[in-house]
């Protein structure tokens, strides 16, 4: 049942259970999620438990994918492909199945060991949600539809995939859409990502017609991932612009997915969700599925868009990464909302992963999306932890947070490990896959972006800074004073809290309850352990291939490179040399930001701080960076004024100027033209055809209203004679 | 060949069942001529399955057979409902729609 | 369809087919509504009969069990519950009940002419209108569950 002829020959090989089976990990979940739809607000836990254990049962059978994958990459690194035809339509059969290669299998354990730890999490975090059934079914689905995606095995389920994330981050984004800002960011994530899909849909179209001959050859069709991969290597005579176009299409799809540059401004938005959710859509799902279809067509992109070729110095992953780098980090700088650094962090972060596979360097970009989920996902929810249990539901950073280091030891020392893993601090994992990402981009002669990438990792050691002194260090604020204000966020989560007034199980919420008169403190196990796990991961995964000591598990395990079909890539051999820079800008970065920081939202007298009021270029600069940089002003007054005003202006002026005058001429004429049609053509032709049409009409009715019995029986005389004579006609003209 | 038999059969069954529909004033009555009308429908069915030895027009009889037993279930249900309102089923005095 | 079996089923087809015209007839003629439902079992069962004839035994127990018993249920408590008179009415007929004659005979006509004289390839007919089938059996579900559901709500008291 399993395979279509053409794979006969894995068949016949045997690879181990899990991996032939690898198609269960999504399945699972997906049941889950009808199951807890239907059943799941009966059940003890409310259907928690069901989303917990399916997510826990996709994640051992990613363990079990994981090790047999590794013990068969001794010998070959050839993908299982497993599939089963499912419908057949004009000579295409499209089929369901898995492809598990490398990359499927990093992303399945990733995606199943994230979301079980969110899940978890969410038992705690949305303990007594009016909705909370609704969430972890709606969060096992997400989970789901990604780890459906990662082991796609042809386009047509990989979309599928892609789609069922798209509708789950609305739902989950949309979560407590009683609010209007929480739905309308839900609406705004789901539109951006969708005009991404219309290049989905148009590629995947351009690469099917494209690949499709070649393929059959082999007895699959353009939609099956591996096929589309062996033609864009093999020289097939496929043209060059067709291949361009294909890969421009998907990555449009990309950019809308994984937040680049243009698309970027949901992502923020998308942080109206429950903090879990953001962690989950931020680290593992959701954002990465972007790049992760980018990794999968590789080498399709590979080919249509130059990547390594000698003399090309930009291509539009490249380009597109590189510029969400610094645009997005920048932005980091001006957020005074925790979960809005780690929004626009993530995007930056993404802008590496795409820049790195622009650049050629697939192995660090794979291994970038590995071991930012961990940090990235911890950072998130420690965000969460630090609203949940000290900041009295609040993200403000300047307002509502500051010293709770002290009150929340654990989140604190989980936020700092992550946050040096995500700065690339050398021994912590974003320093092994970050720095090979610009370490390959200066090998493989991208020189552009390698500075890039250096003045990225400057900026987000310097944003990263400041926002964990303004969270865990300086002056106590606000909430995290325990000074108990009503302000908006408070208030609207107390909003969703009482929703549940009537349900007895989740009645008013305990640690609301006690956040009320207890202050700040540590968050429960249920929070906490998740953290400390992840932070650990953050520390430790980078040594699965840490290049400065000659660690190569993950390319040894995973890597997609050096077996057909695949491209041909460079590697960077490490030395400190080459990494220097980048630790000597992170310590910069560092230093640079925590001296503003201590300056600006420090409580001890510190000398900046008597300076900026006297010293006028420092007060200069102090109120740039009080607005914030001006980079919203930027956005706000001079890109949209430079763009939209002029637009404006030259609209109204065509608008007053040519349209209301023709519009005026042409009214004036109308006017006489009407004036004179009513006397002469409409006073006695058409009036005078009217009625006679009425009359006309009165005259037939009468004559047939006797028809109109209504009586049933007349009615179906009528009818079987008119079918009885119709019938005597067809008999006559075809004898 | 009992073929054209058989359609012939079905031919009578068919227009005493069209006579009963328009001479009838019974609903009820009407209804049984309908279901004279069906069963000479699976009459020429089954005819013409005989006559490719396929079983497709037995499926399509007794989809008919069904058809026909929903049609009588909601047709006696509106028979009832109007016999409710108006305490008669007599078709020809039901002339609301008169034109 | 086979040589040697045809006598006898010409026979019983006979006897079936004359028993199965008279009551039709009676169906619409009786002027007792009770007598022209039981006359309509007669012919049902006549059909069943006839199927067994084409060697669709199937079609003809399902016939039976549909039509015989249930539809036939149905209508004589259709008749109860209309207060039907028991016994001989004289105007079940409409005022103008001779049209239907003319009309009956016009598509006995056609359809004479179309079963016997008009050599129409039923086969190519048969061929057109027989394909796969899973398709609307699935929809007939849904059909009559909807039927089922339309009567009951038809019929309910409120």
């Amino acid at each position: 049942m399993l395979a279509a002829e053409q794979v006969a020959e894995h068949v016949a090989e045997h690879v181990g259970w899990f991996l032939d089976h690898a198609f269960l990990i999504p399945l699972v979940p997906a049941v889950a999620f009808a199951i807890i739809i239907l059943v799941g607000k009966r059940l003890p836990m409310k259907g928690s438990e069901v989303g917990v254990a399916s997510i826990f049962a996709s994640l051992v059978l990613a363990v079990g994918v994981a090790y047999q994958w590794i013990q068969r990459s001794e010998t070959t690194v050839e993908p299982v492909i497993r599939k089963v035809v499912w419908w057949q339509s004009g000579g295409v059969q499209f089929s369901v199945g898995q492809h598990i290669d490398g990359l499927a299998v990093v992303m399945l354990l990733l995606v199943a060991f994230i979301s079980t730890l969110v899940q978890i999490y969410s038992l705690e975090y949305l303990r007594g949600d009016r909705r909370y059934t609704h969430f972890f079914a709606a969060l096992t689905l997400f989970s789901g539809g990604m780890l459906m995606m990662v082991l796609a095995e042809n386009m047509v389920q990989l979309i599928l995939g892609w789609e069922i994330m798209g509708l789950c981050s609305f739902m989950l984004i949309g979560h407590w859409w009683e609010e209007e800002a929480n739905s309308r960011a839900a609406l705004k994530a789901f539109w951006t990502v969708r005009v991404g899909d219309i290049g989905l849909l148009v590629g995947t179209g351009i690469i099917f017609f494209g690949a499709n001959a070649f393929a059959q050859e082999s007895g699959s069709n353009g939609f099956s991932i591996a096929a589309i991969n062996e033609w864009a290597l093999k020289d097939t005579g496929a043209s060059h612009t067709l291949l361009l176009w294909g890969c421009v299409a998907l990555f449009i799809a990309c950019i809308g997915k994984s937040g680049q540059f243009p698309l970027h401004t949901w992502l923020p938005d998308a942080m109206a969700g429950p903090t879990p959710v953001s962690s989950l859509l931020h680290s593992s799902t959701m954002v990465v599925a972007g790049v992760f279809l980018v990794a999968r067509l590789y080498p399709l992109f590979h080919t249509g868009l130059d990547i390594n070729v000698a003399g090309q110095h930009f291509n539009l992953i490249a380009v597109i990464g590189g510029i969400t780098i610094i645009i997005a980090a920048a932005l980091a700088f001006v957020q005074t909302d925790i979960k809005k650094v780690l929004a626009y962090s993530t995007v930056s972060q993404l802008g590496y992963m795409m820049m790195g596979l622009g650049v050629g360097a697939f192995t660090p970009a794979v291994f970038h999306i590995f071991t930012h989920a961990f940090f990235k996902c911890c950072l998130f929810l420690c965000a969460g932890s630090v609203a949940h249990s000290g900041s009295h539901h609040s993200f403000e950073m300047k307002k509502d947070m500051g010293g709770l280091a002290r009150k929340m030891p654990i989140t604190a020392a989980c936020w700092i490990i992550s946050t040096m893993a995500l700065c690339g601090v050398p021994f912590f994992s974003g320093f092994f896959s970050k720095d090979e990402i610009i370490d390959n981009a200066h090998n493989n002669g991208y020189k552009v972006f390698w500075i890039i990438g250096l003045v990225g990792a400057f900026m987000t050691t310097a944003y990263m800074t400041r926002a964990t002194y303004l969270t865990f260090f300086g002056t106590a604020r606000g909430a995290a004073a325990g000074v108990h204000h009503d302000d908006s966020h408070a208030v609207a989560h107390d909003v969703h809290d009482t929703h549940d007034a009537h349900d007895a199980h989740d009645a008013p919420d305990v640690h609301d309850a006690h956040d009320a008169h207890a202050g700040p403190h540590e968050s429960p196990a249920l929070i906490t352990v998740p953290l400390v796990i992840l932070a650990v991961l953050a520390l430790a995964a980078g040594y699965l291939n840490a290049a400065p000591f000659h660690i190569e598990k993950f390319t040894e395990w995973f890597a997609t490179e050096g077996r057909e079909p695949f491209p041909e890539l460079a590697s960077a051999a490490f030395e400190w040399v080459n990494a220097l820079p980048s630790i000597v800008l992170v310590a910069a970065g560092f230093i640079v930001s925590l001296f503003i920081s201590r300056g600006l939202y420090g409580e001890k007298s510190f000398f900046l701080k008597g300076i900026t009021k006297r010293s006028r270029p420092l007060r200069a600069g102090y109120t740039f960076l009080y607005n914030k940089y001006y980079l919203d002003a930027l956005y706000e007054n001079v890109i949209v004024r430079a763009v939209a005003y002029p637009i404006s202006k030259a609209t109204y002026w065509v608008n007053q100027n040519v349209i209301d005058r023709t519009v005026d001429q042409v009214g004036l004429t109308g006017q006489s033209v009407g004036n004179w049609v009513y006397r002469n053509i409409d006073q006695r032709v058409v009036d005078g055809a009217v009625n006679g049409s009425g009359a006309a009409a009165r005259g037939t009715g009468s004559a047939l209203r006797p028809i109109q019995s209504g009586k049933v029986n007349q009615y179906g005389a009528l009818l079987f004679g008119a079918a009885a004579i119709g019938a005597l006609v067809l008999v006559i003209v075809n004898t | 060949m009992l073929i054209n038999e058989f359609l012939l059969l079905g031919a009578v069954l068919f227009c005493i069942g069209i006579y009963g529909v328009i001479a009838r004033k019974n609903a009820v009555m009407v209804l049984m001529a309908i279901e004279l009308i069906l069963n000479a429908v699976n009459l020429n069915l089954l005819a013409f399955a005989l006559r490719n030895g396929s079983p497709d027009g037995h499926v399509f009889a007794l989809y008919v057979i069904a058809v026909a037993a929903a049609e009588v279930g909601v047709g006696l249900g509106l028979v009832l409902l109007i016999y409710r309102n108006k305490r008669t089923i007599a078709l020809d005095e039901l002339s609301e729609m008169k034109g | 369809m086979l040589a040697e079996t045809l006598v006898a089923q010409n026979i019983s087809f006979g006897i079936i087919a004359t028993v199965m015209v008279v009551g039709a007839i009676r169906v619409v003629t009786s002027k007792n509504v009770v007598h022209a439902a039981l006359w309509l079992v007669c012919v049902l069962a006549g059909a069943a009969a006839q199927y067994l004839l084409v060697y669709a035994e199937f079609v003809a127990i399902t016939q039976i069990l549909v039509y015989v018993g249930a539809v036939m249920v149905l209508f004589l408590f259709g008749v109860m519950l209309t207060r039907a008179r028991i016994g001989n009415e004289n105007d079940l007929n409409n005022k103008n009940w001779a049209l239907g004659i003319p009309v009956a005979l016009t598509m006995f006509a056609a359809m004479a002419i179309a079963s016997t004289a008009v050599r129409i390839d039923t086969q190519a007919v048969s061929d057109a209108i027989f394909k796969p089938y899973l398709l609307p059996f699935w929809a007939l579900s849904f059909v009559l569950l909807v039927a089922v559901i339309g009567a009951i709500v038809l019929a309910r008291k409120d």
